[in-house]
């Protein structure tokens, strides 16, 4: 079992025929996945990696019943992507994009609170159940088929920690990439849900960083609502207040969002934090 | 991006938000000039750094006339100021905003940030202005109003009164508050600011509304659409270090430790420089080269690692996946030897031909150590500089 995407998923590229677009759906076939449409304003009727394309997104849905979306496209046009993705219908919409103004995110999130949609992303790796869907940007190759569900902020850090795991042989149901920014489609809580219901996820590992509190709700969910073990680790220990960590939601902001205080809620609601990324593969074994 | 006082009310001054009548010079006697032109009574020198608590440092003074205004602007200018906000370095003035003088009645506080909770752009109102936000927070958070507004109609101007209503402004006031209050998220939406703090925010004698205090900081992502106020960056601001990797897309924060550290992606990139300090060593930076991680990166990351003096060993943590290790360890090779690198480099790559990528390491002929894993790379470089 897993969350979000398996064998059913029906997969359409926003920005298919784009430099990114093009290189990572070639991947994801390879994988398995279930490319069904790409779709590239003007370039409709096309196609490419023998996929059809289409101008918009609807013609894509109610040719292919696609029923999950990637989006490569660049910024400036990221947040379009997305609304033209919910207004067809999508479920599923994963935006790997960074770098997306945040006063169109405002309206992105606002627009999708009253829409059936689920948004994963922007400025993120994407979602991969293994074995079955690769939907982004991260290497297959370190993934194994399992019972650990991986949630994170990060990019390369949630590869750290699937390599960790897959090395010790513990595999993973679905691994989570939500995302770096400020204003994300899906948070910790919301991905925490999934997992709970979820019966192929025996345990969750939880990466989270600095900046925002969103880190500190989810432990609070944790406490209420998950009774599977949920293991936790914490970047920027020793980033220095007002500066941002690359991430654009990666900020100490008026001593608000530290690790620390992260890291303490988080012991407080009952989560395993360890303290040094080298651990967090080790500390799930642990308590599996 | 950080901007100067002077240059957030001139946004404020478009979107018809009243501030002070001001000048910004960058001379004692344009100074002079400038309190004569703002005409009779006190003026205010204000230095333009970006940094608050200006006063306390004493980059803020009052002047009676346009002599008392020159001899300000000649103290302040050139000064180094250091504020709770600029760290002991302190920065130097290069411009002073002389400015018109308020009978001022109230001092309270408005800004407008995006309230990572609810994912919408919200007002923070106080009736305690020209305090720290923070410092309010802390000490009387009941004192504190919270707006969210609805992207979708904006604010009108029943949510202007509420915010009114629960600064007690008096009803003189509120005529000239409630359009200024509009304005103030009409200027934060057009011009995709992701702060704007008014500080005080005040009522004169007189009941008029004024911008006494402006601080915005614009969103990096929307800059490419605002090239009139991208202009705005002032790179006198800033780590010359920082300006270079900025240059070569680059993500890079100097810090103060001795081990330079170079990875792709930011969340590994702090838990780089955590796992550093765990092992006992000290940070110098933060870098992210990205994705690619080609040689011509790797060569401008070492470039900008080395020219920090502090700096004594190097950790490089690239998690690839995708990337294959041999062509980053040629990379690193021919970048090392392109830049004569002389200090302890220490390695740790994962991804696809991970055994071809540490051989060409080890028969680089240079003094290249091999990391397995985070944990063994950071141990590695704090004994490599002992």
């Amino acid at each position: 079992m897993s969350i979000l995407v398996d064998e059913k998923t029906r997969l359409l590229v926003q920005g298919f025929t784009g430099r990114e677009g093009q290189f990572h759906s070639e991947q994801a076939i390879q994988y398995g996945t279930r490319v069904v449409a790409g779709v590239t304003p003007g370039k409709g009727g096309q196609t490419a990696l023998n996929v059809p394309v289409f101008n918009t997104v609807r013609e894509a849905v109610q040719k292919t019943r696609a029923n999950a979306s990637v989006i490569f496209v660049p910024p400036p046009f990221a947040a379009d992507a997305i609304l033209e993705a919910a207004d067809a219908g999508i479920h599923l919409i994963v935006c790997i994009t960074e770098g997306i103004p945040t006063c169109d995110m405002v309206e992105v999130y606002r627009y999708l609170q009253d829409s059936d949609s689920r948004l994963i992303g922007p400025n993120c790796p994407g979602v991969i159940s293994p074995g079955k869907c690769k939907i982004g940007i991260m290497p297959a190759h370190i993934h194994k088929k399992g019972g650990v569900g991986v949630v994170s902020r990060s990019g390369t850090l949630t590869y750290e920690a699937v390599g960790q795991l897959t090395a010790l042989g513990i595999g993973q149901s679905t691994c989570v990439g939500i995302g770096g920014d400020p204003i994300i489609g899906s948070r910790f809580i919301d991905i925490l849900k999934l997992f709970q219901k979820d019966r192929g996820t025996r345990a969750i590992c939880m990466i989270g960083e600095i900046g925002g509190s969103a880190e500190e709700e989810a432990a609070e969910f944790v406490k209420k609502h998950v009774s599977k073990p949920v293991i936790g680790f914490i970047s920027g220990q020793t980033a220095p207040p007002g500066r941002r960590m690359g991430h654009a939601g990666a900020i100490i902001s008026g001593g608000q969002g530290t690790a620390e205080a992260k890291m303490q809620v988080m012991k407080r609601c009952g989560i395993k934090v360890c303290k040094s990324p080298a651990d967090m593969g080790k500390t799930v074994a642990k308590h599996l | 991006m950080k901007i100067h006082e002077y240059q957030a009310k001139e946004l404020l001054s478009k979107y018809k938000v009243r501030v002070p009548r001001g000048v910004v010079v960058e001379s004692k006697s344009r100074a002079a000039q400038a309190a004569r032109e703002l005409g009779a009574g006190v003026v205010v020198v204000k230095a333009q750094i970006h940094a608050g608590g200006r006063g306390k440092g004493g980059g803020v003074k009052l002047a009676k006339n346009h002599q008392e205004a020159e001899r300000h602007a000649r103290d302040i200018l050139g000064m180094t100021l250091v504020t709770p906000q600029t760290g002991p370095a302190g920065r130097i003035v290069k411009k002073v905003l002389v400015e018109e003088g308020m009978a001022i009645a109230r001092e309270l506080y408005l800004g407008i940030l995006i309230d990572r909770e609810t994912s919408r752009p919200t007002f923070i109102a106080s009736a305690a202005g020209g305090m720290e936000i923070e410092e309010i927070a802390a000490k009387s958070p009941e004192k504190i109003f919270k707006e969210p507004i609805d992207p979708v109609i904006g604010v009108k101007p029943y949510l202007a009164r509420k915010l009114c209503f629960a600064l007690n402004l008096e009803k003189e006031a509120m005529k000239q508050a409630v359009p200024f209050i509009m304005n103030l998220y009409q200027c934060f939406k057009n011009e995709d600011l992701d702060l704007l703090e008014i500080n005080p925010l005040v009522i004169t004698k007189d009941h008029q509304v004024v911008a006494l205090d402006a601080k915005a900081g614009i969103d990096d992502n929307a800059l490419y659409r605002h090239p009139e106020t991208a202009a705005y960056r002032d790179l006198g601001e800033e780590d010359p270090a920082e300006i270079e990797a900025g240059k070569h897309n680059l993500n890079f924060i100097k810090l103060d430790g001795n081990i330079g550290c170079m990875v792709n992606g930011a969340g590994l990139a702090m838990a780089t420089m955590d796992i550093i300090k765990l092992s006992g060593g000290e940070p110098a930076n933060f870098l992210d080269v990205g994705g690619g991680a080609n040689e011509e990166m790797i060569e401008n990351a070492f470039r900008i690692l080395t020219a920090d003096a502090n700096v004594k060993g190097i950790l490089i943590n690239i998690f690839g996946g995708i990337l294959r290790c041999d062509i980053l360890a040629n990379g690193v090779v021919a970048a090392a030897k392109k830049v004569r690198l002389r200090l302890p480099v220490v390695i740790r790559m994962e991804g696809t031909n991970m055994e071809e990528g540490h051989r060409i390491l080890q028969q680089s002929g240079l003094e290249l150590i091999i990391g397995d894993g985070m944990k063994d790379a950071a141990k590695k470089v704090v004994r490599a500089i002992q």
